[in-house]
């Protein structure tokens, strides 16, 4: 150590010792120090930008713009020395470094991490800060975060053992108001408190409680949207192939995993070329995907379907056979194991909405699904290409006299529906593995929906999804996730008995043919 | 589904259905099992029964891999008793009666000495009658649930003991947690590890009312109820952690959903005992920074022997990225352990090396020295790691010796007088309470 480095070098060069307990000391002496270097410190030691060197017991912080600095004077250094590595944390110390940096930055000029600060005093309700809360909240001019600030202090005040009786109850009151399950949290652990503050803490739980309960109503209606669409996307090609052309088609699972290992390739080649595309690369991924299944789905219905058109139990054969080859040629070719699929910065998160939590990639793969549903629907209504493919499958030697190239209408359409699996594996891909495996997991889910909606319909298909979706989520809380999927399948099984052509029956000739 | 489609074939003319059939015939050859290698006198063959296609490809082929290069090297060291290793690789495609089937082939056909194998239990117990029957030697790798000890079978993974306990133990005392939610995938190894865990959380004083215990099925990717009902668990005001023991490929999903959800490890820590190297390698780990797993060896381990294995892997394999894992230490150490048996007794003969195993010591990974124990199962050294941002773990705490395996849980009411015992009581289920052979299991 060197002779004349004073205490807050003494306490920066416990960050060297590699030793939780020490980093956990050095936090707090530097956090107390008043050191204007110990909120850079502190903040680098969370995002893993503190370096220390084992041997010479100097830190440094490495700045967000890639500049590098000595930690105890602030003086700028060329580059880190070899052995140098970033000081660890583990989950107790980033508590501590949470609590710490809210401390530090409760009076930060920057509102966002004023906001943050609050919210992390909220949650450690530090008394000591007590006074800095204060000064906090009577500068504040940001509504929200000023309402943050009095959330804050009212957590403090309810730890606080010598607060008055008035004060704790308005502190309940401000709590109860937050009503999420933080305040939740923080009111059922309050511990011993005089009998009027608990009695006022119980009433403000059961409040909140049953307002939550509410609230749990709406995201289950929202999470069954959510599966619905992921149910929609999987099954939408499915209801092309199976539903309009009456093809059993086993590898419409593993359409959607090309689709998937698309968007893996077009990331990787992003990854490693064009860096700053990669919040774009889902948009690229999109029209690839399509080509590339609607591709392999022509080639698939020149080389082997055509030949099987009417014989179901044979095209189930092929078509299941081919799901084989397809998956392990993808083994092969990119190994078993999962390949990383990232998500772009607007996939990921989440936001609040009222007391429920919305995520942004199943909000994205909502809209997505119901435009590519409306594209579909749009298609074959408006173009030649649907026109012919409605003839075709109302009637094909009517349409074959009328001058349409059945086959090729065969073909495209085969292909169309591939291509839209395809599409969905790009979706899929932002929120399940990666894997050879992946198409397996949606076939059967795929078959179901089409069979209940409809054969044949595609608004069937909508409604079936949305419906099972919907059902599948309000099961999952009571029944539990098994359960809840096989009292689906027996409610399906029972209605299928019911109505054997699902919900949205096709009428007249068409059916028969 | 089987049964549909025979039934179908049953109903057509024969020619078609084997017309019909032919792609599917052409799908299962792409996985269909490497050709059996021409026997010679002058090596001593090695059976690798893991699964290279189906759902277990995923985690197995990379054991297959393991053993090729652990004979490799021993070959370049000269082989066993002066006899160059041949490895025989078979696959029985993730499909648990063809396990069956694959073993008979191995030890009937090919004549293997000893057999490396199996990742599921219900694999392992599909295989069990086979080894017992034709008398071999199966080396498995993988943590399972325990509840077994069998002469034919050396477990060289984790028992519950060795894996979850720790973490359990890990997470009380330093994490401080009050609250818990089991969360597993629905098969025999969660069910059992966490009948064992909540009858060793209620030996802890911990109340009915603090477990929720929570069973998904098998590839489960919707996770959005569960991570809410977890939030909402964890909102009682105590300390709340997560035990999982959610099967390989749902974990993906359930880090993403945890991930956007705002689930950071500094509220709800979330420790997982089937979530390596390999299985983070699909994901991207910043947003899991802190949550936990429980192993007995970890990549990011600094040993010389650790550095040197995953140096020559990387070589091995061609790919200075290919991480390792905790089951690939668990058959170098078995492999090693089969090999020093066989020179100790300078035979292959199964009922001999079966005999000299127990007792026999090999190097792990992390610097210490493994030892074979009565009851087939091994001595290891359990970690704790959090995991990083580059989808590595970081050790954060670990057990101070080497903990010796348990066959049967002590935790349990059916198992807690039973020990496996195969060099002095010569059974694997012997009642220490009525001193008698037999019980529960096998």
């Amino acid at each position: 150590m060197p002779a004349l480095a004073g205490p807050f070098e003494d306490s920066v060069a416990k960050f060297a010792n590699d030793e939780f307990s020490d980093t956990e000391a050095a936090i707090g002496e530097v956090a107390a120090s008043g050191n204007a270097l110990a909120s850079p410190i502190i903040s680098a030691l969370q995002d893993g930008r503190l370096s220390a060197d084992p041997d010479s017991k100097k830190v440094f912080i490495t700045q967000t713009d890639g500049k590098i600095v000595d930690a105890t004077t602030g003086a700028a250094i060329d580059k880190l020395p070899d052995n140098a590595a970033a000081v660890r944390l583990n989950n107790r110390l980033r508590r501590t470094v949470e609590a710490a940096l809210g401390g530090l930055t409760l009076l930060s000029p920057d509102p966002a991490k004023r906001l943050a600060a609050a919210q992390s005093v909220f949650k450690s309700h530090e008394e000591n800060l007590l006074p800095t809360v204060e000064s906090a909240l009577a500068k504040e001019s940001v509504k929200p975060i000023k309402q943050a600030f009095a959330e804050a202090r009212a957590a403090i005040v309810l730890f606080k053992s010598d607060a008055s009786d008035s004060d704790k109850l308005d502190a309940v009151a401000v709590v109860k108001a937050r009503g999420d399950q933080e305040a939740l949290a923080l009111l059922t652990g309050l511990g011993d408190q005089p009998p009027l503050v608990a009695k006022a803490a119980a009433s403000a739980v059961s409040s909140i409680q049953s307002n939550l309960a509410m609230w749990s109503m709406v995201q289950n209606a929202w999470y069954g949207l959510s599966l619905g669409s992921v149910l929609l996307l999987a099954a939408i090609g499915l209801a092309i192939t199976f539903g309009v052309m009456g093809v059993i088609n086993m590898a419409h699972g593993e359409m959607v995993m090309l689709g998937a290992y698309t968007t893996f390739v077009v990331q990787e080649v992003i990854r490693t070329r064009y860096p700053a595309l990669f919040d774009y690369s889902l948009l690229i991924a999109v029209p690839l995907a399509f080509l590339v299944a609607g591709f392999i789905g022509v080639l698939i219905e020149r080389t082997i379907i055509r030949f099987l058109y009417g014989r179901p139990l044979e095209t189930l054969l092929a078509t299941w056979g081919l799901s084989l080859v397809l998956q392990q040629a993808v083994r092969t070719a990119f190994g078993p194991t999962n390949r990383e699929v990232g998500n772009p910065s607007w996939m990921s998160g989440a936001f609040e909405l009222g007391q429920i939590t919305i995520t942004y990639n199943r909000l994205w793969i909502l809209c997505f699904t119901l435009a590519v549903f409306a594209i579909l629907l749009a298609m074959l209504r408006y173009t030649a290409l649907g026109l012919e493919m409605r003839a075709v499958t109302q009637n094909r030697r009517m349409a074959a006299s009328m001058g349409i190239a059945t086959s090729r209408v065969d073909a495209l359409t085969f292909g169309l529906g591939s291509g839209i699996a395809g599409i969905a594996g790009v979706a899929l891909s932002q929120i399940d593995n990666v894997s050879p495996n992946l198409g397996q997991s949606y076939i059967i889910d795929s078959f179901m929906v089409v069979v209940f909606g409809g054969v044949g319909n595609l608004w069937g298909t909508l409604v079936g999804a949305f419906t099972l979706g919907i059902a599948n989520k309000f099961l999952e809380p009571v029944a539990g996730a098994v359960l809840g999927k096989i009292a689906i399948l027996v409610l399906i099984i029972l209605f299928i008995q019911k109505r054997p052509r699902g919900l949205f029956a096709l009428k007249g000739r068409a059916v028969e043919a | 589904m089987l049964t549909q489609l025979t039934h179908g074939i049953a109903t057509m003319t024969r020619r078609r259905a084997l017309a019909a059939t032919a792609g599917l015939v052409l799908g299962l050859a792409a996985s269909s099992p490497f050709a059996p290698a021409q026997a010679a006198d002058d090596t001593i063959k090695v059976g690798i029964l893991h699964s290279l296609s189906g759902t277990m490809a995923i985690s197995e082929t990379t054991l297959k891999d393991t053993i090729l290069f652990l004979i490799d090297e021993q070959n370049k060291k000269g082989g066993v008793l002066g006899k160059k290793l041949e490895p025989v690789v078979v696959d029985p495609a993730s499909n648990w009666p063809l396990f069956a089937e694959k073993a008979r082939e191995l030890i009937t056909k090919d004549k293997v000495a000893v057999v490396f194998g199996c990742w599921t239990s219900v694999s392992r117990k599909s295989v069990l009658p086979v080894f017992k029957e034709l008398n071999n030697i199966l080396f498995y790798p993988v943590q399972y649930e325990g509840e077994e000890s069998e002469r034919n079978v050396f477990y060289t993974g984790a028992a519950p003991n060795q894996q979850a306990i720790p973490a359990v133990d890990y997470l009380m005392k330093e994490e401080k947690v009050k609250r818990w939610v089991l969360a597993g995938t629905d098969y025999v190894y969660p069910r059992t590890t966490n009948k064992i865990l909540e009858a060793y959380l209620k030996s802890k004083g911990v109340a009915q009312d603090d477990i929720m215990i929570n069973y998904t099925p098998f590839g489960h990717s919707d996770w959005q109820t569960i991570v809410a009902d977890i939030k909402k668990f964890g909102s009682a005001g105590k300390k709340t952690a997560v035990v999982s023991t959610i099967n390989g490929d749902a974990n993906v999903p359930f880090y993403k959903e945890l991930g956007n959800q705002g689930i950071k490890a500094t509220d709800i820590p979330v420790v997982a005992f089937s979530v390596g190297e390999e299985e983070l390698a699909g994901i991207d780990t910043k947003p899991l920074l802190g949550h936990l797993a429980a192993w007995n060896y970890f990549e990011s381990i600094k040993t010389p022997a650790n550095e040197k294995f995953i140096k020559e892997w990387q070589a091995y394999t061609k790919n200075p990225k290919r991480v390792t894992n905790d089951p690939m230490e668990a058959h170098y150490i078995g492999f090693n352990m089969w090999v020093k048996a066989v020179e100790k007794v300078k035979s292959t003969d199964p009922d001999k090396v079966i005999d000299a195993l127990p007792g026999i010591e090999a190097p792990n990974l992390t610097g210490g020295t493994s030892k074979m124990l009565p009851n087939h199962h091994i001595t290891k050294p359990v970690f704790i790691g959090e995991i990083k941002g580059n989808g590595q773990f970081d050790v954060v705490w670990k057990t101070p010796g080497l903990v010796a395996g348990d066959a049967w849980s002590k935790e349990l009411e059916g198992s807690k007088d039973l020990i496996g015992d195969w060099v002095g009581k010569k059974c694997g289920n012997y009642n220490t309470k009525t001193n008698k052979c037999g019980g529960q299991g096998s």
